[in-house]
């Protein structure tokens, strides 16, 4: 139980794990589309290609953490 | 098999009787033994070149689908009184989607740094093969998963899906509105599918290493793609690499 808050699967419980464990952005609404010519992309698919084209980049260029010499 | 009760136990037949065994467990036990050593199939070391964040990705992507299992169990035990109204069991039920959103992303991830690296070379094909096979495995079963959601999204789903599998041929015995098949695929088949495809491309990795990067060309003109030229890494270099 969190201090202060009652019972966590109280109604209001609900609310505040609801707060915690919640996304950022409300994900519950009408999707958002992007048209381009024939290409029409969700923004959310949109942004999930992005961030895995930064993360396959950061992965090539970041350098990888060595062990020093005599370290086991 | 026969039973020869005069026998002495295995472990006390000595080597030879071993070797002229032509019985199916003991051929299948020697293959294997070949095949994959211990030291091979559990290694403690890794290739030097290893030492890069590119060849994490891999063990991330199995890292999401042992969340992916690990969440479906628990939901399958619950049942979806659970999982559509307690807390708890949203909260499962959100760790199975956004488990298998990070196991997509991270596949994708693995799949494109071993396409430009060329992870095929040096007798590869079969890795390359069971990797792409699992990950078209794998889209079925996020497309089934989608499909078993109960809501107004899966319904949306399935109808449009319905024209597209039906006009493959598909849809005569694979009918995306049949929410009992396309969950019983979803929970059953296309898991065990993906677990034993995934399986044997670990084994296949653990046959044939892990693919080393190109070989520094003094011209840079070509890169080298003669796959049987690129050299198979015989024993594991001093490296603290991931998998």
């Amino acid at each position: 139980m969190v201090p202060g808050f009652g019972d966590p699967l109280s109604y209001n419980g609900d609310m505040v794990l609801g707060a915690l464990l919640g996304a950022l952005i409300n994900l519950g609404g009408t999707g958002r589309y992007i048209h381009w010519g024939f290409i029409q992309i969700s923004v959310a698919n949109l942004v999930v290609i992005l961030l895995m084209i930064a993360v396959f980049i950061a992965a090539i260029l970041l350098p990888f953490p060595r062990r020093k010499r005599g370290d086991q | 098999m026969s039973i020869d009760t005069s026998a002495p136990p295995s472990s006390a037949r000595t080597e030879p009787d071993v070797q002229v065994s032509k019985q199916w467990t003991a051929r299948l036990r020697r293959s294997a033994e070949g095949a994959f050593p211990p030291d091979r199939l559990l290694p403690d070391r890794q290739p030097a070149y290893m030492a890069s964040w590119v060849y994490v990705f891999g063990v991330l992507t199995l890292t999401s689908l042992a969340w992916v299992i690990i969440t479906g169990c628990v939901l399958a035990i619950m049942g979806p009184s659970w999982w559509h109204v307690s807390s708890i069991g949203k909260f499962v039920n959100s760790l199975h989607l956004w488990s298998v959103e990070t196991f997509f992303f991270f596949m994708v991830i693995h799949l494109w740094g071993k396409f430009f690296m060329a992870a095929w070379r040096g007798n590869r094909r079969l890795t390359w093969a069971t990797g792409v096979i699992s990950f078209l495995v794998s889209i079925a079963a996020a497309f089934t998963g989608y499909l078993s959601q109960q809501n107004f999204d899966s319904q949306w789903i399935s109808t449009q899906a319905k024209d597209g599998i039906n006009a493959t041929g598909a849809g005569a015995f694979w009918n995306v509105l049949n929410f009992g098949q396309m969950l019983m695929w979803h929970i059953v088949l296309l898991p065990i599918g993906v677990v034993l495809i995934a399986g044997l491309h670990i084994l296949m990795v653990r046959r044939r290493g892990i693919v080393p990067p190109f070989p520094e060309t003094k011209s840079a003109s070509k890169p080298e793609m003669n796959a049987e030229a690129v050299p198979r890494p015989a024993a594991p270099a001093d490296a603290d690499g991931p998998e």
